[in-house]
């Protein structure tokens, strides 16, 4: 456990109902601090994606507020979330992470186009991209291939790079790992949890399988607090 | 530019359908750009022809008839006009020079023009420069022979001939002709420098000689028996005055009086005579042609039109396969405007690749039918760059393509808000 505890996010009273929806989605209290490695537990139908979208600013919570890194989020104007996202956020999806049509090194320096902070921390981009590619285990023959001849494994790998490229505060993880079998599940998560040590980034990691929670700092579950 | 860059190596990743919508684009603008060239060398180099001409003299008709057939060798002549006219033309003290004109020979099916010394030293083409012999004789020892007959360069090329080579003219101007002047054969004794005009086209004897060979062709064909032989001929030369021309070109010392000349030639009482200049002759006939140039241009634009549509359909057919392709990049921060000028310059980049590739296909159509105008017409077609307002409409389209982006631009913009950070496929 680090010794700090600064917090870094805290949610509390998030209430949204997607447009054309009648259904009102309440999610629980979330409390996360700097440095932690969190697993939070969330089947489908628990508000996953929502409070995804709410912590990314994506969507703005009709009540509640969102605390990241200082900022009150939930009251930031359209274009400066989008900002504050592309600085403060890196994201890890399911699959399909990549843009086929850029090689591996592009795919992992995007989001450098759209942040100017997280591209000057990484001083030289092309360098910190060679770093975390073979941080995330991956050999040098396959840097400029299109990112879509690679394999699932590969991509994910891949897709975990560029989330912690430029050492954002918060790597959010999206089941990255419910495309890949176990053993391979076992190596993404330790090459994820030693690079996100190495940039000092906080790591929220959500998914519904539950044997992966050991690991983590600490287990948060979407479903159980739900109300 | 950053944004660029990733537009480009989106579009390399679609690079068939968009190399179809960049040659769509390219045809379009390729008709437009090239209606408009053609359009512009033909009027240059019909202008050409004549600039060195300030009146030119015919048996009464439209004017437009007249230039067409003096000048173009288009149609013919319905009447005749009186070689006592021309004495009385070049004698007049505003005549700087006067050039006879007598048609109604050919060779090859090229025009056969008998004329006299002065259309060699007076007679001028383009930016009034005067024609220049490539080889032979000096333009003062021309038609010293009476069967001294002098080519345009066109001939020369064309049928391959040399100085000396002997050429028997045919009567009348069709193509196949099967009444020759056969026994009174003519010599090559200079070969014109190109002009890029008709007379490049044509073949020039002089005035007695085209005389000498119509002795006996009174009727319209040869009375058996009569005719010259070019002893006989050579002998006569001298006595040899026509008595009837096609057509006369005038140059004038000051151009001011060409007013005054055309109407009292046109008011002359011996004989119905029509006098037109030229450049005006030339207005009227664009007048006539101006129809079918909107026409076309009209037709050029609609497909222009067409072609921007073709990449409006592209763009928007791509739109929903590329729906996981948005959210990642706004995953990866994004803002949606950011997303919607992505649409934006890959229409700009295909509508520029485009417009680019059209102006060459321009260029290479009229590349190639610069030898088909030169043949028919005689007509020198030179590649020019596009004017500032060619290249002002050039860039218009390319906005315009701009502008068609914005439909689906607004589309991926409301999409990217509406969708949040999920992946959808």
């Amino acid at each position: 456990m680090p010794a700090t505890k600064k917090p870094l996010l805290d949610l509390s009273g998030l209430r949204y109902t997607w447009p054309g929806s009648d259904e009102e989605i309440r999610l629980p209290d979330l409390h996360i601090n700097e440095g932690e490695k969190v697993f939070l537990y969330g089947p489908s139908g628990s508000g996953k994606s929502t409070l995804l979208a709410l912590i990314g600013g994506l969507i703005q919570p009709d009540h509640g507020q969102v605390l990241f890194a200082g900022e009150r989020l939930d009251q930031l104007k359209g274009s400066k979330r989008d900002r504050f996202r592309a600085d403060h956020l890196g994201i890890i999806f399911q699959q399909f992470n990549l843009l086929p049509w850029l090689d591996v090194r592009a795919n992992v320096a995007l989001p450098c186009q759209f942040s100017a902070l997280r591209a000057k921390r990484c001083g030289d981009v092309d360098k910190a991209v060679e770093r975390l590619l073979m941080g995330m285990d991956l050999e040098s023959a396959f840097w400029s291939r299109r990112a879509d001849a690679l394999s699932v494994g590969q991509q994910q790998r891949v897709a975990a790079a560029r989330a912690l490229i430029g050492q954002p505060d918060l790597i959010l993880a999206d089941e990255p790992t419910s495309a890949l079998d176990a053993e391979r599940r076992q190596v993404f998560i330790d090459l994820l949890f030693k690079q996100t040590e190495i940039s000092g980034s906080t790591l929220l990691f959500v998914s519904h399988e539950q044997d992966l929670a050991t690991r983590f700092d600490r287990v948060l579950s979407l479903d159980s607090v739900a109300a | 530019m950053k944004l660029l860059r990733l537009a480009w190596y989106s579009l390399l990743n679609r690079r068939s359908a968009v190399a179809l919508t960049v040659v769509t684009i390219a045809f379009s603008i390729g008709l437009l750009v090239m209606v408009e060239q053609l359009r512009q060398e033909v009027r240059q180099g019909f202008y050409r022809s004549v600039s060195g001409v300030d009146l030119i003299v015919g048996a009464r008709t439209a004017p437009i008839q007249l230039l067409l057939y003096s000048v173009f060798g288009i149609g013919s002549a319905t009447n005749n006009i009186d070689w006592q006219t021309f004495k009385e033309l070049e004698a007049l003290p505003e005549v700087d020079w006067a050039v006879p004109m007598a048609l109604g020979d050919s060779h090859q099916g090229y025009r056969v023009m008998g004329t006299t010394q002065a259309f060699f030293d007076s007679f001028k083409v383009g930016d009034q420069e005067p024609l220049v012999i490539a080889r032979g004789k000096d333009k003062a020892a021309l038609f010293t022979d009476l069967f001294d007959v002098v080519i345009g360069a066109q001939v020369a090329r064309k049928l391959g001939y040399q100085l000396g080579d002997a050429i028997v003219l045919s009567h009348g101007t069709g193509r196949v002709s099967l009444q020759a002047h056969d026994a009174l054969p003519f010599k090559v004794a200079a070969i014109l420098e190109p002009t890029g005009t008709p007379i490049d086209q044509q073949l020039y004897v002089s005035l007695s000689a085209h005389r000498a060979i119509h002795v006996g062709w009174e009727s319209g064909m040869q009375r058996p028996g009569s005719g010259l032989d070019p002893q006989e001929a050579r002998a006569r030369a001298d006595e040899l005055e026509p008595e009837t021309l096609t057509a006369i070109f005038l140059g004038l010392k000051t151009r001011a009086a060409v007013f005054g000349l055309q109407r009292r030639v046109n008011e002359y009482r011996v004989e119905p005579l029509s006098a037109i200049i030229p450049g005006i002759a030339l207005q009227e006939l664009w007048r006539i042609s101006g129809l079918a140039e909107q026409i076309l241009r009209v037709v050029a634009a609609l497909v222009v039109v067409t072609g921007l549509l073709g990449m409006l359909t592209v763009l928007l057919t791509t739109l929903n396969e590329r729906r996981r392709e948005m959210a990642i990049l706004r995953a990866n921060g994004a803002r949606p405007q950011q997303i919607a000028t992505l649409l934006v310059a890959e229409a700009g980049l295909i509508a520029f690749a485009g417009i680019v590739l059209g102006v060459v296909l321009a260029y290479v159509a009229q590349w190639m039918a610069a030898p088909i105008l030169l043949d028919r017409l005689g007509i020198f077609l030179s590649l020019s760059w596009p004017e500032a307002w060619q290249l002002g409409v050039l860039g218009l389209i390319w906005l315009a393509g701009l502008l068609v982006a914005l439909i689906p631009a607004t589309l991926a913009y409301r999409r990217t808000l509406a969708d949040g950070m999920q992946v959808r496929s």
